[in-house]
């Protein structure tokens, strides 16, 4: 049986089905993490003491994870273009540099919550930090999501090329589109936390 | 489909299955499941309310230390009671059965657009659902923080409350994945000639109401988050500076605010009464305009309210707060969201009684529950205004009124819509049709004992009688007058449990009784498509034989001209040519 427009575009609607799927859970994500950040900033207003442990916070580290997401998001597209054009093997090389990228940022994250733990400050220490960890922690999770995503689009995944080219290339727009989510919601993080 | 009958292993059929019919049994099987469960923990919480302390007969000693439900326990079945039904029951069988099983058939789809997200939803519905139940083996029992786990209490509280988040972590992953399915099913999917007006209201109902699980849940998701890290990870999102538990200050940082909680949890929980309602009403539509056989009063207009109603759901979600003291300038505004929301209820509550006005109206089992839905909902919804405005809600918050007011939305409403539904499309899911019979004594008895049990609640919540209390109220004066009624009440709800026997048989009957002769594939002469369709049910992988055309709107019941009493969805429109 064959699910309609899984490949083609519906006329009336101009959309493949899991791009229609993607931005519904885009704007479900929106919703997540727009309740996330209401709460900080609810939090925030009703405390004057607040942002007192904020200097810890390391700012040039954040800003080169700031780049390296960035980046990742170019090659993401890069990736997504080199398909376009017919070349799986740029398409292999910029999805990887991709993947580099976010182990990258990974391990930034990882010896930044680290100077945290030496310096004995914990979520539970108050709620800034408390704030700090849970948003960058979930952060965290959803750039390790969409790791094993692009894993598998470059690892077994990479089969349907060979079967179906027009489906292959939209689940690789698809987990682009996602990851420039992530990025954006980054973005918002980063002065959120570290620099206001 | 003959390319598709080749053999599939049983596993992968019915238990894995990814077939969108096989998806909705399945949700409606477990649901189904699950409701008799919460209700049977609120038939145990009942003895207590109507004998306080008395050894409760037969399960009693089997379950209880003494055989007595302890103050604790009825804290915890009360606040599963609640999580059971909404999000284990009414919400699964609403989206996830009918909405699974209809949405394509409706829309002349062969399956949900993403048939392996829709098998994940089952499960990770199941899982939820089991993580939840896994909490009343836990020492101190499952959640025991009402279903509002309003902190600090549900902070503090014992480990089921640990166990009632991953659960609901869980629970909202499935709806998230159930909806967007059915959104972009209906989007992408619909046949041709299917305009988004000529949808049956059945279908609008499911679409707007997925949109409110999207875009809902996930503010409850952060806010699991915050209160699983302030369980576990030591911070006080939710715990105020200087909270006193247990005769000492509770050794947290502090700063939190439990406001914020309620303000997270209502975001969700008000649209989720939308996500209880909507599917009801669509199916009430459905039914009564296919045995009234006449079109539903102005179409176009209950699309709209249905619309509007799910875009207002948004913005009245802190009328449940009116007593948390938040200014009264944010009071005033959601009075009057609140009122504004009551318009579009109505405009469809009259609809639907104007559709009944003047037709041959055929009063089988189906349209019995659908008729009764009417005035149930119309009570359950009168009865919310003095509560949507602060100076009579002030009174009456926390009483059983409150408790009255919901239960007449979802119980006698919501849940009659549901047996409505049952009896309506199951000749469609299993080719053969329940016994009328069975069916009018199901619905005589419980459309009585539900009364029997909510009525007298709006006079125990007007005396001020509270909805917490484990014993009712015995040693408050002023419930006094009213808390006999508790007696009465209780053994309306046992009848109702044994009113729901008959139901159960008849499934039962049915399914074993032999078909005899070849069942008719349009047992309600209905016009929508997934009645048009030539296949004999139950049906097998494909839906269609052939897919078909849709010329005109659902609901041509009755037209002049017609050489049929109705005319299906499917069929060619003579009058307008080179269509």
């Amino acid at each position: 049986m064959q699910i309609p427009y899984n490949e083609k575009l519906r006329p009336d609607t101009g959309l493949y089905n899991a791009k229609l799927g993607i931005w519904l859970f885009l704007a479900s994500e929106i919703m997540l993490f727009g309740g996330l950040f209401s709460a900080y900033v609810l939090l925030r207003s009703s405390n004057a003491d607040f942002m007192m442990h904020q200097h810890y916070l390391n700012v040039p580290l954040a800003t080169l994870n700031t780049i390296i997401l960035i980046t990742s998001s170019v090659t993401m597209v890069m990736a997504w273009v080199s398909l376009k054009l017919n070349d799986l093997k740029k398409y292999k090389l910029y999805m990887l540099l991709t993947l580099l990228c976010s182990v990258g940022f990974l391990i930034v994250k990882f010896f930044e919550y680290s100077a945290k733990f030496e310096h004995h400050l914990y979520p539970s220490t108050d709620n800034f930090l408390g704030t700090y960890f849970t948003l960058t922690g979930l952060h965290g999770l959803h750039i390790i999501g969409g790791m094993v995503v692009m894993i598998y689009l470059v690892g077994p995944g990479v089969k349907m090329w060979e079967t179906n080219k027009e489906r292959f290339t939209n689940r690789v727009e698809v987990i682009g589109l996602y990851w420039h989510f992530v990025d954006l919601v980054w973005i918002f993080l980063f002065p959120a936390l570290y620099l206001l | 489909m003959s390319q598709d009958s080749h053999q599939e292993s049983f596993i992968k059929k019915y238990i894995f299955s990814q077939d969108h019919k096989v998806i909705g049994i399945q949700y409606g099987l477990l649901s189904l499941f699950f409701l008799l469960f919460g209700f049977f923990l609120m038939m145990i919480m009942r003895w207590q309310l109507a004998y306080p302390d008395q050894v409760i007969p037969i399960i009693g000693p089997l379950m209880f230390e003494n055989g007595i439900l302890s103050p604790d326990m009825y804290n915890s079945f009360g606040a599963m009671h609640g999580t059971i039904m909404i999000f284990l029951g009414v919400v699964p069988i609403v989206v996830g059965a009918f909405g699974n099983y209809l949405v394509p058939l409706q829309i002349g789809a062969p399956d949900m657009a993403f048939p392996k997200l829709n098998m994940v939803s089952f499960w990770s519905y199941f899982i939820g659902g089991f993580v939840m139940m896994y909490g009343f083996v836990l020492p101190g029992g499952a959640a025991n923080s009402g279903w509002t786990s309003y902190p600090p209490l549900s902070d503090l509280a014992t480990a089921g409350q640990t166990v009632w988040l991953i659960g609901m972590v869980f629970l909202i992953t499935s709806s998230l994945l159930g909806s967007m399915n059915i959104i972009v099913t209906i989007v992408q999917l619909r046949v041709k000639g299917l305009t988004y007006m000529k949808l049956p209201l059945f279908v609008w109902s499911q679409l707007v109401t997925s949109f409110l699980l999207v875009l809902a849940f996930p503010p409850l998701e952060a806010a699991a988050v915050f209160q699983l890290m302030d369980r576990l990870a030591g911070t006080s999102f939710f715990l105020p500076t200087g909270l006193i538990h247990g005769g000492a200050i509770v050794d947290v940082a502090g700063g939190g605010s439990p406001i914020l909680w309620q303000h997270l949890f209502w975001f969700l929980a008000h649209p989720e009464v939308y996500v209880l309602i909507l599917p009801a009403m669509g199916v009430v539509c459905e039914i009564i305009a296919n045995n009234t056989r006449k079109p539903i009063w102005n179409y176009k207009t209950m699309v709209y309210s249905l619309i509007f109603l799910g875009f207002m759901s948004f913005a009245v979600w802190a009328h449940h707060m009116f007593q948390t003291g938040m200014g009264q300038g944010m009071s005033a505004f959601f009075q009057i969201t609140t009122m504004i929301i009551s318009v579009p209820s109505v405009v469809i509550l009259s609809g639907l009684f104007i559709t009944l006005w003047g037709g041959r109206i055929r009063f089988n089992t189906p349209m019995l529950f659908a008729l009764a839905f009417l005035p149930m909902f119309g009570i359950g919804g009168l009865t919310g205004l003095p509560l949507g405005l602060a100076p009579s809600d002030i009174p009456l918050h926390d009483t059983y009124y409150v408790i009255g007011h919901f239960h007449y939305v979802v119980a006698p409403g919501t849940i009659f819509a549901i047996f409505a539904g049952i009896y309506f499309w199951f000749p469609k899911v299993t080719g053969k049709q329940l016994n009328e019979t069975l069916g009018k004594i199901h619905f005589w008895f419980s459309f009585v004992f539900m009364n029997g049990i909510f009525m007298p609640m709006f006079l125990q919540g007007i005396a001020g009688v509270s909805r917490r209390l484990a014993d009712g109220g015995t040693t408050y004066a002023h419930a006094a007058n009213t808390i006999h009624y508790n007696e009465f009440m209780s053994w309306s709800a046992w009848c109702l449990g044994l009113a729901q026997l008959p139901f159960i048989i008849n499934m039962i009957m049915t399914l074993i009784r032999k078909r005899k002769d070849k069942v008719d594939p349009n047992p309600w002469k209905a016009t929508t498509i997934e009645w048009t369709d030539t296949t004999s049910p139950p049906l097998g992988h494909g839906n269609f034989d052939t897919v078909p055309s849709v010329y005109r709107g659902p609901y041509e019941y009755s037209v002049p001209g017609e050489s049929e009493e109705f005319t299906p969805q499917s069929k060619k429109d003579v009058n307008s040519e080179n269509k």
